[in-house]
């Protein structure tokens, strides 16, 4: 929260200078030390498998950065980690754990899937793009509506609920590719692919998927709304204070379930985005499990928009370059979890850190 | 309708058991975090780290007891650091809950992947334990009775756990650092503490059900492999509103739920793995609808304990 | 009533002495050198209203704090109390209003918690010893029961008995009446009467002067944290009981009491004209305090000082007022439109508004800028949002110019409310309030927990509020507000209205009377 006042109050240099250049200091302190000082241990956990780390990180900003092919592959993989990420900022600023987001995400992939190399017999291909991308987000939402409503006029805590209908929705996925939308031309249990040039339009002359597109407008339109619209503050009021909520006259109730099915249509566009932009079909047993570790990226941007974006590019950088590491440098992709769960245990201490040193310095 | 023949009923309680039994660890372990106020969503990181730790004590030493041993301890391991920085601390129990199981799903993948990924190792079938007399009973008999001594083990802790919880100062001291820790630091007892020593013990829990699921479950270590039981057994403990009996019965039911598959394929029924694997989950939100909010839990569930603060 | 000249210990020194003690806030002085003695074989009532003093006196008696000045003396030496434990183990024991058993264990548990956790707690043992040591005062337990399925009032009982058998001399009982039904209430007062015949010094602290007079031997009255007055048991019986009540009023609230310079008896001024606000019958749902049948109206202009003790279904009737929570059945209209239906957004914009106690828990987000908490309930409305989104330059204005009209001190209007003074956060919530279209205002406790210079400045705003013709309804606990504020004054006691009476030189006994339980 406090990221979005100081980015806002930033826009007003008149109001006090002097206090707000040390603000900014101060968060990019907080924000950029963590990444550093997980970087480092990352390095250490490095030497202890007997990898060089500089050689490692060179290689993985070589191939996820500063290689053509690198950088679109980057790119391309940002669009639905963006969506994700937005999922999630919408529904961490109300105060709702989703963390749901993978069920909704591969359900809404798989129904997409299933759906569109039928749809492109029939309609149009722009037709086709766009009613994919619906049915990704309103399958998502309405695999969020148990929950949501148990916690809106239940009182059930959310993160047990959400948990549950990702397991369920990952099975569930599973089943329907294997049993309903199997392809039956090949041997390997997938389904129907969506040609190649009936997907989500290529940026340019590059590789990159326009699923790109999506993903930035999508985060910033989330981060403006929920900065600097009506609806977004009254979401941020229920998230921080429900009872203040109450005093002010919102149905918290109401926009609890509105949230939930925001956030969860998001997710699901996630899946959408990454099967007609990426993908083409979905496997059996395919689960990229996006959204839990996305969870820290948000939070160390703490719920800013722009802030996430920069996080994403910097994990898409760190994953691309990482497959590429696993294949050459003989370093599992798996790394990339490690440097995050660093990261959030490194956050969680700074934050602690940083709260006891401004209690010192009022008292 | 020939489903329920005697090989079946035998497949389907000997699988109940075998996936029973990390559920039920993790889910005890889960139950004594939850009591004493602590939510614990870092139990399928200690369950991975004590698959992982098991796995390798057992292959490199070749005593299944050791690994057991290790794998008790790596879940403490990861365990002291929930309660360093949550704990202690005070830092956000979700977000370290999160932490901990993404980053030991990458450090045992990253260990998997340099020590066994060329070689796959295998450890032998684990010895039984025939109970004399028990064993002999149809079906239940060669599932239950003819086990290895961990089993008899963890149901074991069912009833230690009922003990400690009824009949101890500990089982007391637990509760009210969940109910009311204002009253138990008010009875000269260190509330931070008390919590401490429910999510140790939760670790050494869960870092069982891990080493079961490697060593004796699956005879491997394969990345990823406690596959959500670690999130199961945290509902069972919600479930259970502290009994661990119910604990007990629901990893059972789970355990059934997960290995019916393959009872109905000795059967000759065939069914996707997955049509089943949905049933435990499905099964756990149709007791939430119906159960609603009166599913309890402890009343400074999820809070750090500061004195003196309201 | 047990004498205590009956008690065989009465001949010995005080058991516990403060003298001269003095405890500071950040910009309070809570307790300012009070000297009170507590002898074994008295009930001492301690009396005061809220902010008095009395907390902050069981809070140093109990070990939770330290006195800045001062000592406290236990058996004639002075000692420092460093903790809870180790003013249970000089004989001190407290009962708080709040339970501090452990609702889910059983009594015996609830006893036994914090020994060796291998071992077996001893539950024959303790059980047998808690009903020996419940029998010998007069009551009765189930050593076995939940702690959480007994009442209020039993669970105090059972901390007494605790209290007891950690070897207490001294017993306190904070505000322990406060949330009981009446006939706990006489329980408990008849309880305390046969422990000091047992020689026990019993501190009974309560505003309820019908209980004061009925248990206490000796009554200390503190206001604004400093020694008021006190009764000495000689006194206190040989006085009758409306001589020493309207004693005892006179001491808590003084002939000469603060804030009488600044209003004078307050003139009665000629308000009268159409009800802008008319309750009646108003029944609403509440777990511990139901209202039923509220009836009032508030012309314009005028102020209804609604006075009671705290937790009589003041906060309820506030949250039904302002909509946040459902009425069961009667009406509500301002200016003759029915609003019992509407929700809070609605009635605001009808100009009912609603000022309350709760700042930080629930009249601000103390995350947010005090910008956006002088607009919480005006989310969306143009011109600060204009098709749903905002508009800083709006949202500003409005800041300043609030901070600058109701003088919020804050480094900036950026500047998250939490970070402000009390005192400020308040004026943050009449700006918001008091703006735009108030047709009627509703005050909770609006000078709660704030300095002299904010409780003066709040009072102003109330008045000048009624001045220009809204109908105000002020809430407070502290009856000397009331009585300069108030036009007429409402009484409240156990979600009901028992009586109203016009704010004239007799004000003050009558709402003593009404207030102490006693028909007028």
């Amino acid at each position: 929260m406090s990221a979005a006042q100081t980015t806002r109050t930033a826009d007003k240099p008149t109001e006090a200078p002097p206090e707000h250049r040390r603000e900014w200091a101060h968060m990019a302190l907080i924000t950029i030390g963590p990444v550093v000082v997980a970087l480092v241990i990352g390095g250490l956990v490095l030497i202890a498998m007997g990898v060089n780390p500089l050689t490692y990180y060179s290689y993985v900003a070589g191939r996820g950065l500063f290689s053509p092919s690198g950088l679109q592959a980057t790119l391309t993989r940002m669009g639905p980690l963006l969506l994700i990420a937005a999922s999630l900022i919408v529904a961490f600023r109300a105060g709702i754990w989703n963390l749901g987001g993978d069920g909704q995400f591969l359900l809404g992939a798989v129904l997409v899937a299933a759906a569109g190399p039928a749809l492109v017999e029939i309609f149009p291909v722009w037709v086709v793009l766009i009613v994919g991308l619906l049915i990704g987000a309103v399958v998502g939402m309405l695999w969020s509506v148990v929950p949501a409503l148990l916690r809106a006029y239940q009182g059930v805590n959310e993160i047990i609920t959400t948990l549950m209908m990702t397991f369920l929705g990952v099975s569930l996925a599973n089943v329907l590719v294997k049993l309903a939308f199997l392809d039956p031309t090949t041997t390997v249990p997938q389904t129907r692919t969506l040609p190649v040039e009936d997907r989500l339009p290529r940026l340019f002359d590059t590789t990159v998927s326009s699923g790109l597109l999506i993903g930035l407008a999508v985060i910033i339109v989330v981060h403006l709304v929920m900065t600097r619209t009506a609806f977004g503050l009254k979401l941020r009021v229920v998230g921080a204070n429900s009872k203040a909520a109450i005093h002010a006259g919102l149905p918290v109730p109401l926009l609890t379930v509105l949230v939930f099915g925001i956030s969860a249509a998001l997710a699901g566009l996630a899946g959408a985005v990454d099967i007609l932009g990426t993908q083409g079909n979905v496997r059996a047993d395919w689960n990229p499990a996006y959204s839990l570790t996305v969870v820290p990226l948000v939070f160390l941007a703490r719920f800013n928009g722009f802030g996430t974006i920069a996080f994403v590019f910097l994990f898409s950088v760190l994953s691309i370059g990482g497959e590429s590491a696993a294949r050459k440098l003989g370093v599992p992709n798996y790394f990339s979890l490690v440097i995050v769960a660093i990261l959030l245990v490194v956050l969680g201490l700074t934050e602690y850190l940083d709260q006891r040193r401004q209690q010192k310095v009022r008292s | 309708m020939g489903l329920f023949t005697e090989a079946f009923l035998t497949s389907l309680v000997l699988g109940a058991v075998v996936a029973g039994i990390p559920l039920l660890l993790a889910g005890l372990g889960e139950q004594l975090s939850e009591k004493a106020g602590v939510l614990n969503i870092g139990l399928e990181g200690m369950m991975l780290i004590g698959a992982y730790m098991g796995f390798l004590i057992a292959y490199v030493s070749g005593s299944t007891t050791l690994g057991f041993a290790f794998g008790a301890l790596g879940g403490m391991a990861v365990a002291a650091i929930m309660a360093l920085l949550c704990v202690r601390l005070g830092l956000n129990q979700i977000v370290i809950g999160i932490a901990l199981t993404l980053g030991a799903e990458g450090i045992t993948a990253l260990l998997h992947n340099i020590q066994f990924s060329r070689t796959y190792p295998r450890l032998d079938a684990m010895d039984t334990l025939p109970i004399p007399l028990l064993s002999g009973i149809p079906v239940i008999g060669p599932a239950v009775f003819d086990r290895p001594v961990i089993v008899y083990i963890a149901i074991l802790l069912v009833f230690v756990m009922i003990y400690v919880f009824r009949a101890t100062h500990l089982g007391s001291a637990l509760q009210a650092a969940g109910d009311k820790p204002a009253a138990l630091d008010a009875a000269g007892v260190d509330v931070i503490c008390t919590r401490t020593v429910a999510v140790l013990c939760t670790g050494l829990f869960a870092g069982l059900g891990g080493a079961f699921m490697s060593i004796v479950g699956a005879g491997v270590f394969v990345p990823f492999m406690t596959h959500g039981n670690g999130f199961i057994g945290i509902v069972l403990a919600m479930l259970a509103r502290g009994k661990p009996l119910w604990v007990l019965g629901g990893a059972l039911l789970f355990g059934a739920c997960l290995s019916m598959t393959t009872a109905l394929q000795v059967a000759g029924v065939d069914i996707p793995t997955d049509v089943i694997q949905m049933l435990p989950f499905a099964m756990v939100m149709l007791v939430l609808i119906l159960a609603g909010r009166r599913a309890s839990l402890p009343l400074a569930l999820g809070s750090s304990y500061v004195r003196g603060a309201r | 009533m047990v004498g205590s000249s009956a008690s065989p210990v009465a001949a010995q020194g005080p058991v516990v002495s403060l003298r001269q003690v003095t405890k500071r806030f950040p910009g309070v002085v809570a307790n300012d050198h009070v000297t009170i003695d507590l002898w074994p074989g008295e009930v001492h009532v301690l009396l005061g209203e809220n902010g008095a003093g009395k907390s902050t006196l069981v809070g140093m008696l109990s070990g939770l704090q330290k006195p800045d000045e001062g000592e406290i003396l236990i058996d004639g030496s002075a000692i420092d109390i460093a903790s809870p434990r180790q003013a249970l183990d000089l004989g001190i024991g407290t009962v708080f209003q709040h339970s501090m058993l452990v609702p889910s264990l059983t009594l015996v548990d609830n006893f036994t918690l914090g020994g060796p956790w291998w071992k077996r707690p001893d539950r024959e043992g303790v059980a047998a010893r808690m009903r020996e040591q419940a029998s010998s005062i007069g009551i009765r337990i189930d050593p076995y029961a939940l702690a959480g399925s007994l009442s209020l009032g039993e669970q105090q009982q059972v901390e007494i008995v605790r209290a007891l058998m950690r070897g207490s001399r001294c017993l306190i009982l904070d505000e322990a009446t406060a949330m009981l039904t009446p006939r706990d209430a006489e329980q408990l007062g008849e309880l305390m009467r046969r422990l000091v015949a047992r020689g026990l010094a019993v501190v009974f602290i309560t505003h309820k002067l019908n209980e004061a007079l009925a248990y206490g031997d000796r009554i200390s009255v503190l206001r604004l944290g400093k020694n008021a007055g006190a009764m000495e048991p000689q006194v206190l019986k040989s006085a009758d009981t409306s001589a020493a009540m309207a004693e005892v009023v006179r001491m808590m609230f003084g002939t000469n009491a603060f804030g009488e310079a600044e209003s004078g008896a307050r003139e009665m001024r000629a308000v009268g004209g159409r009800p802008v606000l008319a309750v009646d019958g108003l029944a609403v749902d509440d777990g511990s305090v139901p209202l039923s049948g509220i009836s009032f109206t508030v012309a314009a202009g005028e102020i209804l000082g609604l006075a009671g003790i705290d937790g009589n279904g003041q906060k309820q009737l506030a949250e039904a007022l302002a909509g946040q929570r459902p009425i069961r059945s009667g009406s509500l209209k301002l200016k003759g439109v029915s609003l019992e239906k509407a929700g809070v957004g609605e009635r605001r914009s009808h100009g009912l508004r609603y000022v309350t106690d709760d700042r930080l828990g629930e009249g601000t987000v103390g995350t947010f800028p005090v910008s956006t908490n002088l607009l919480l309930k005006q989310i969306g409305d143009r011109p600060f949002w204009k098709s749903g989104v905002e508009q800083p330059a709006a949202i500003a204005d409005n800041a300043r110019r609030y901070v600058g009209e109701f003088d919020v001190r804050t480094p900036s209007i950026e500047t998250p409310v939490a970070k402000l003074s009390g005192g400020n956060i308040q004026k943050v919530l009449l700006a918001r309030e008091l703006s735009g279209a108030a047709e009627a205002v509703i005050f909770a406790k609006p000078t709660y927990g704030l300095d002299v210079q904010n409780i003066r400045s709040s009072r102003r705003r109330i008045r000048e509020a009624a001045e220009a013709g809204r109908a105000v309804l002020l809430i407070s606990t502290d009856l000397e507000e009331i009585l300069e504020l108030a036009d007429r004054i409402a009484v409240m006691s156990q979600g009901r209205i028992v009586g109203t009476v016009d704010n004239d030189a007799d004000a003050r006994r009558k709402i003593g009377e009404l207030m102490s339980g006693m028909t007028v």
